[in-house]
């Protein structure tokens, strides 16, 4: 394969790979965006989204269906189940492990963070054991080659899921009244209180809906890559996050734009150099930014409060 | 009081390896031991400082490779033991200062974050350059001391003994250290570093000085570890090992020597000796009773739940820890004695 054909391969993969680290990234971005807080345990979340998805497709006879558009619905019920499921822990998190810790010091509800981490990736292990387990390949994935170039249709499916949660959740944030609540609550929680603003029940429903992206991850991922592992959420959590910083901490649009640059930064670095470097050069890159622009690409500088 | 019961404590210590013969479990407290010295660093960074280090075992890794490069086959060198704890303490502190200097600016959540990086690109490191490394197979028959003519070879009575005399002296120094100047402004930027700033500390400096001083103590700790072992490997300064460093701490109660040493010996002794301890018996009895659910149970397994557990717990419900110190849980409990004033002065 000709060396510019390699790369936009690589290109490719990269973007497909971004899809997954964007879903996650946007449920980093708006929790830290409204409380704060680094949910350490959001990349075990996602993990568990593709476990829900896992036994949720054990109990459908998919040997079954055979007609394509039966297998789509099926995979759309899927999601939406292993989302609200995962949704529900997110919240079930904030309640336990968190909510109680609000107005401690910082370091204190990212402690417990770890903490929840632990505890999930525990369940898992005990769950599905320590070794990879296979995701069903039930959806067609055809591969189209366009130019030289092929692309797999589940590697289309990640990016249009990615794209599609990022415009809800954009339109969810600017356009609803749990957005603008949303929004006054990150801006200052005291006087969204006293505007009549549930703080709880709106921090609550952004736990919800970042868990949920998560949970739509978990579940991509198992399709895109054919397997999950238990303790696959804690490097791609921390990938995530970096995606999140790159882009801008609170910024929706910033996390996915981030997203996709580290998914992309990734596939060229395993094309280039080697796959066992990816970690480090990601991470290296997390380094630089907290360094050199803890604002992100798109995020605004924001002094700190004294 | 205070000081009979240190006495009484250390006295017990100084009998362990005539009164528990098995040499296996003489090593659990040996690797408790280090435990606890590298609790002490952490609790340099996090506890006096206040700053959250997540990738502490780094520089755990940064000791314990730099002894296996100057005392083993790998490159034929084979530089004497006990300078070489100084050496490696002074090559850690090093990399704190490299790793601080730029990121010690940043506020809380992200240092944390930065250290996690840190913690996460050093056994990576160390696994890809296996040129120069030994790979993820680490390095193999590492120098292990000699004192005297006596030498120390596997035996872990030794060991536990050097532990002791390291663990003593750094006590002492940590004593003397809180209350010094650098120790005083540790405590003042844990408690409010703008403030402390405006009363004239140098809080940029005082952090680096914590971080490198944190990290040289695991610099310490990982020569240790390294000479008992006579092997390193990457897998073992992972996050994992980060975590149960933090678990000791925030246990046994951050910023107090004695909440410190407590907690990373229950979470030492739990580690190295209860859970593998409790998987033969719990192994044991289901051999006898013919129950492979029991007899294939393996709860080393549950480590990390159980630290996951106590991290929660502890932060919910005491997050001054076990053993406290006075002034960090008047920190802690900060606010519900803010809310209390007014009903005091009516």
């Amino acid at each position: 394969m000709p060396e510019f054909h390699q790369f936009f391969q690589q290109l490719i993969n990269g973007i497909a790979l971004g899809g997954v680290y964007a879903l996650i990234a946007l449920g980093y971005t708006m929790v830290y965006g409204i409380i704060e807080l680094i949910n350490f345990a959001h990349g075990d979340v996602y993990t568990l989204g593709s476990y829900f998805s896992l036994s949720i497709l054990a109990l459908i006879p998919l040997s079954r269906y055979t007609q394509g558009w039966e297998l789509w619905l099926i995979a759309i019920a899927v999601i939406l189940l292993a989302a609200l499921l995962c949704g529900i822990v997110g919240v079930l998190i904030e309640r336990l492990a968190y909510r109680r810790l609000r107005n401690a010091p910082r370091l204190a509800p990212l402690i417990t963070a770890i903490g929840v981490s632990l505890i999930l990736e525990n369940i898992m292990q005990i769950w599905k054991g320590t070794s990879e387990v296979p995701f069903p390949q039930f959806l067609p994935d055809t591969v189209h080659t366009i130019a030289g170039i092929e692309v797999h249709d589940h590697a289309v499916l990640v990016v249009v899921v990615s794209l599609v949660a990022m415009a809800a959740l954009n339109l969810l944030v600017f356009r609803t009244k749990l957005g603008t609540a949303m929004r006054a609550t990150a801006q200052d929680r005291d006087a969204a209180a006293l505007m009549g603003i549930n703080i709880n029940s709106t921090i609550a429903w952004t736990f919800f809906i970042g868990a949920a992206l998560a949970g739509v991850a978990g579940f991509i991922s198992g399709i895109y890559y054919g397997t999950t592992f238990f303790l696959n959420g804690y490097q791609a959590g921390l990938k995530a996050f970096t995606a999140a910083v790159l882009g801008g901490i609170g910024n929706i649009t910033g996390a996915m734009l981030g997203g996709f640059l580290i998914g992309i930064v990734e596939a060229m670095t395993s094309q280039y150099i080697s796959d066992q470097w990816t970690s480090v050069v990601v991470f290296t890159i997390l380094i630089l930014i907290l360094v050199f622009r803890p604002s992100g690409l798109l995020g605004e500088q924001v002094p700190e409060k004294v | 009081m205070k000081r009979t019961l240190a006495i009484i404590v250390g006295i017990v210590l100084l009998l362990v390896p005539l009164i528990d013969r098995n040499s296996s479990h003489i090593s659990a407290y040996a690797d408790t031991g280090g435990l606890v010295l590298l609790a002490f660093g952490l609790n340099i960074i996090v506890g006096y400082t206040g700053l959250l280090a997540l990738g502490f075992a780094a520089f755990f890794a940064i000791g314990a490779y730099t002894y296996g490069f100057a005392a083993s086959p790998q490159y034929g060198l084979h530089l004497n033991f006990w300078p070489m704890i100084l050496v490696s303490a002074a090559v850690a502190a090093l990399f704190g200062l490299l790793l601080g200097a730029p990121t010690l600016r940043l506020r809380g959540d992200y240092l944390a974050i930065v250290t996690l990086g840190f913690g996460e690109i050093v056994p990576q490191v160390l696994q890809n350059l296996d040129k120069w490394t030994g790979g993820p197979d680490g390095i193999a028959g590492i120098d292990q001391p000699r004192l005297f003519g006596y030498a120390f070879g596997f035996n872990p009575i030794p060991y536990y003994y050097l532990y002791l005399v390291i663990i003593l002296i750094a006590l002492w120094l940590l004593n003397n250290l809180r209350h010094s100047r650098i120790g005083r402004s540790w405590m003042a930027i844990r408690e409010d570093e703008l403030a402390a700033a405006h009363m004239g500390i140098n809080t940029t400096g005082a952090k680096l000085a914590a971080f490198s001083l944190g990290a040289a103590f695991a610099g310490v700790a990982g020569v240790l570890f390294a000479a008992k072992l006579s092997t390193v490997s990457p897998s073992g300064f992972d996050f994992n090992t980060s975590v149960m460093i933090l678990a000791a701490l925030v246990l046994g109660g951050m910023g107090n020597l004695t909440g410190v040493i407590t907690g990373a010996a229950i979470i030492g002794l739990l580690n190295f000796l209860i859970l593998p301890q409790s998987t033969n018996w719990v192994q044991a009895l289901g051999q006898q009773l013919h129950a492979s659910a029991l007899a294939n149970l393996d709860l080393n397994q549950y480590r990390f739940m159980l630290y996951g557990i106590i991290l929660v717990l502890v932060m919910l419900f005491r997050p001054e820890g076990l053993i406290p110190s006075a002034t960090r849980r008047a920190e802690l409990h900060a606010e519900q004695a803010d809310s209390a004033l007014p009903e005091n002065n009516l």
